[in-house]
């Protein structure tokens, strides 16, 4: 491929960037340079690193991991099961799984929340049965399952789009070979979907990291995430600086982690990072 | 590379502005007729009184909600929309006019201004001092709603937040001003404390109390004790009336010790340039039966008394839609704008939150 | 191999339920006769009368539609471009251009929202247009994310053999390129499509007086109670698009098949 020319494609995307990406990032990089007075400090950057920010970020990384791991799991075998089934219209499939996102994000959390609460559906479902109540509300369990529930679509586009374009003649040519389904799943399949799961790890990881309704009204506010935390000083404290520079050396700490996640995947998969 | 950057960004401003030059066109032939643009909490006014004001003088209405005092201050602020008339609530109203935002209102002369209860101008005083700014618009106090098939015998006291006899049974107010404002009050501070040690206090208080709290919410507080996951929320005076609606075994009470009284008030900004429309709006507002629309569009209560004469009586007695003298009398305006303590409050929260 | 299928079936219909439990109580909610969602009044079908009486839904509801449909339209017209050019980028300006991808993702709502605020109101009245170009902004980077896979997988060797073949860069671009790629841009297209119609947030920061999207409405109406109009608007237009589904029984199939998957 004439690859000077096909970068030039590139070119309206890095306008579109400098212009609505850059510049507002540095609007917002200025205001975390300085305290609410004006003048020049670092405070706000390092401010991540006081007892109470520090407790909320190790908090957030802690959900966001387990709630993306938790994503895989789920969406992984879905992807396999659909690909080895019989089901000619596999995209209806697709649809059909990320329909639910079409319904507005707050009232699915609310119902939710009517599901899993004390009082709730389940909980009255289960007494009907005569079954031990759940009592998860107001718990970290809750907003985990909150998360992965809202972003599991985003994990299983990317993944069932990578597993689905496997090439059959592929994976018959291993099985002529005399690879049993386990060999083919962790030999020739898992290999050659990495690459969407890294798009599925970056698009529910991220996202989760700055996420506060789920955490606002499943968690019941008892746990406290950075994003809580920053959009605190953006509406009540009315700290911007501080929202700032929070939001700055969070965005600088996970673009970090991607990067080294990237790294490690693209030596794996060859060349692709994220 | 920085100065291609540089060069780009350019080339997408100006291409923006072309875009957009278009659009601007259109705008400039709008105002040919009179607008305002109102700014309010939003389901805070019969959508239908725009529509008839706008039928009864020819004056469009530009009508924008959000949902909390900061949101407010910080869209207006910021200048993307130039509005005329905002609506907002005591403590935020009063950082607009210290601010030099807000436009003095000659209310004297407006028909219908004199429905407006005088108790409500000297509450109002406590933001704005001669009463030259601010229209009271909307009033109430924040309280606890319980279940009385829940709760054994009545409650009259902050009491219950604290002592543990409910561990695991309340919500509390998800806001960090009423979350104080309750505390304070239990210790019989003023909410307006600037002391660092009563703050101090009030928040080791909460923090001793997160154990027995089951969830701090904001808008669902109704809808758990109405479901009854919980016995005793934290609520404001007009959701408690809407909640009794779905459940009448819901009570009402305002503590003993006090609490907050709040007031939301119109103010005309300085980047209004229809000083004479705004006031034709404001004089609309206070007509009785705008006004009686208005409140039966939210049941929150009115300062309107003309509107308040004309209730039924059942309506008249419910302590959440008209509160009586006596149980507001230990209630404070909340005024506090100072950064320091707002600072304080906020790390507090925060390690609260954290706990 | 019966035994892993039933298993599978399973499997897939937990997972069913699962994404599907709450929408069923939403539609429940549209049928009940009490404006709480927490009291189960009776059954009704007023709602879905109101709601076509009520015009800010109506108008709410066709910002919404043409917000998400333009700005994901844009987003994937961009990020194709974009990822292409990015994909044959040397090594250290690839990196630098996905560093610069993420950073809508990274960035908290209402960061990215209110620093887009900020550089509007310098030039741009805000209104559509300004929510438009928001949308645009943190669409790009999902749809980018969703199409550097493809391009990865992608099979170079049957382009580079039709331009050994006598086709010109662009016929063979077209030809050959895009059609591999076109599950991503589709799945990238549903993303933002999906975002877009969800955000409140950023739409809030940056839309002008009187503009208005479900979700702006929505958000306002928490405080109060959700209005039940909006339960039965959702179950609509989570019916419409089922029937849609059905109805046109998946065009982009053969996009599949393109990519040798047979289905045995």
């Amino acid at each position: 491929m004439n690859r000077s020319r096909t970068r030039l494609l590139a070119i309206p995307y890095i306008i579109w960037i400098a212009g609505f990406t850059v510049i507002p990032l540095i609007f917002i990089i200025a205001k975390a340079m300085t305290d609410q007075g004006g003048a020049f400090t670092v405070g706000n950057l390092f401010a991540i690193f006081s007892p109470i920010h520090r407790k909320a970020l190790i908090m957030s990384l802690s959900l966001a991991a387990v709630s993306t791991v938790i994503c895989i799991l789920i969406a992984y075998p879905a992807a396999i099961i659909l690909r080895e089934s019989h089901i000619k219209k596999k995209s209806i499939i697709l649809f059909i799984l990320i329909l639910p996102m079409w319904m507005n994000f707050i009232l699915r959390i609310l119902a939710m929340q009517m599901l899993i609460s004390n009082n709730g559906i389940i909980n009255h479902i289960l007494e009907v049965l005569s079954l031990p109540q759940i009592k998860i509300i107001n718990t970290p369990q809750a907003i985990v399952l909150g998360m992965v529930y809202d972003y599991l679509p985003y994990m299983l586009l990317p993944v069932l789009n990578s597993i689905l374009s496997i090439p059959q003649d592929v994976i018959e040519a291993a099985q002529d070979l005399g690879s049993d389904r386990l060999h083919v799943i962790t030999h020739i399949i898992l290999p050659l979907s990495l690459g969407g799961v890294g798009s599925g790890i970056t698009m529910v990881f991220v996202p989760s990291m700055t996420e506060f309704v789920i955490a606002n009204i499943l968690g019941g506010g008892k746990i406290l995430l950075l994003g809580n935390i920053i959009e605190q000083e953006f509406t009540v404290s009315m700290n911007w600086n501080l929202g700032s520079g929070l939001s700055v050396s969070l965005m600088a700490f996970v673009l970090i982690t991607t990067l080294i996640f990237g790294r490690g995947n693209e030596e794996r998969a060859g060349g692709f990072s994220l | 590379m920085k100065r291609k950057i540089t060069a780009l960004a350019c080339a997408v401003t100006l291409s923006i502005c072309l875009i957009t030059g278009c659009t601007g066109g259109s705008t400039a032939s709008e105002s040919a007729h009179e607008t305002l643009t109102v700014f309010n909490y939003s389901e805070y006014l019969d959508p239908e009184m725009l529509e008839l004001f706008t039928e009864e003088t020819g004056i469009e209405i530009k009508y924008e909600e959000a949902t909390t005092p900061e949101e407010i201050y910080t869209k207006y602020i910021s200048g993307g929309i130039d509005y005329d008339l905002i609506c907002t609530s005591d403590y935020m109203v009063k950082r607009l006019i210290d601010e030099g935002e807000a436009q003095p209102v000659d209310f004297s002369s407006m028909e219908y201004s004199s429905n407006i209860g005088q108790k409500f101008w000297d509450i109002s005083k406590s933001v704005d001092p001669d009463n030259a700014y601010a229209l009271p618009y909307f009033w109430g106090t924040l309280g606890l709603l319980y279940d009385t098939t829940k709760v054994k015998g009545d409650i009259d006291s902050w009491d219950v937040l604290f002592n543990g006899e409910y561990a695991q049974d309340i919500i509390m107010q998800d806001s960090m001003r009423d979350a104080f404002m309750i505390a304070l009050k239990y210790l019989g501070y003023s909410i307006n404390t600037t002391n660092e040690n009563e703050i101090r206090e009030a928040a080791d208080l909460l923090m001793k109390q997160k154990k027995d709290v089951q969830a701090y919410l904001v808008d669902e507080v109704r809808d758990e004790i109405v479901a009854g996951n919980a016995s005793i929320g934290v609520i404001y005076s007009g959701e408690a009336y809407l909640g009794n609606q779905y459940n009448s075994d819901l009570a009402y009470v305002i503590p003993k010790e006090g609490s907050e009284l709040w007031i939301d008030e119109w103010v005309v900004t300085k980047k209004c340039k229809n000083m004479d429309a705004a006031e034709k709006f404001l004089d609309f507002l206070c007509r009785e039966d705008v006004a009686t629309a208005n409140f039966e569009y939210i049941y929150y209560s009115t300062p309107n008394e003309a509107v308040v004469a004309a209730m039924d009586e059942e309506l008249k007695e419910n302590p959440a839609v008209v509160p009586t003298d006596e149980s507001i009398a230990n209630c404070e305006v909340c005024t506090q704008n100072d950064p320091a303590t707002i600072e304080l409050y906020n790390e507090l929260w925060k390690e609260l939150k954290a706990q | 191999m019966k035994k892993s299928r039933v298993f599978g079936r399973i499997y897939i219909a937990l997972l069913m339920i699962f994404l599907y439990a709450p929408i069923a109580v939403l539609v429940m909610l549209s049928f009940n006769d009490s404006r709480s969602r927490v009291v189960w009044g009776g059954f009704t079908l007023k709602w879905y009368v109101a709601l076509f009486r009520s015009h800010a839904i109506t108008e709410a509801l066709w910002t919404t539609f043409t917000l998400a449909v333009l700005s994901s339209i844009i987003a994937c017209a961009l990020g194709l471009l974009g990822a292409i050019g990015i994909f044959s980028m040397r090594r250290k300006n690839y990196r630098l251009m996905l560093f610069f991808t993420n950073i809508p993702l990274v960035n908290a709502d209402i960061v990215t929202g209110i620093a887009l605020l900020l550089w509007f109101v310098r030039f741009l009245p805000l209104g559509f247009t300004s929510v438009l170009l928001a949308h645009v902004t943190f669409n790009i980077p999902y749809v980018i994310l969703c199409i550097l896979p493809k391009l990865r997988d992608m099979d170079m060797q049957q382009y580079e053999a039709a331009l050994d073949l006598g086709a010109s860069g662009t016929y063979a671009f077209i030809r050959i390129l895009i059609p591999q790629i076109l599950p991503g841009v589709l799945s990238g297209f549903l993303m933002a499509l999906t975002l877009s119609m969800d955000d409140f947030v950023i739409t809030y920061f940056t839309k002008g007086a009187g503009v208005n999207t479900l979700s702006t409405l929505i958000y306002g109406e928490i405080r109060k109670g959700i209005k039940p109009e909006l339960y039965s608007l959702s179950t609509l237009l989570f019916l419409i698009v089922l029937i849609l589904l059905i109805l046109v029984n998946l065009p982009y199939d053969r996009l599949f098949s393109k990519n040798k998957l047979e289905t045995r």
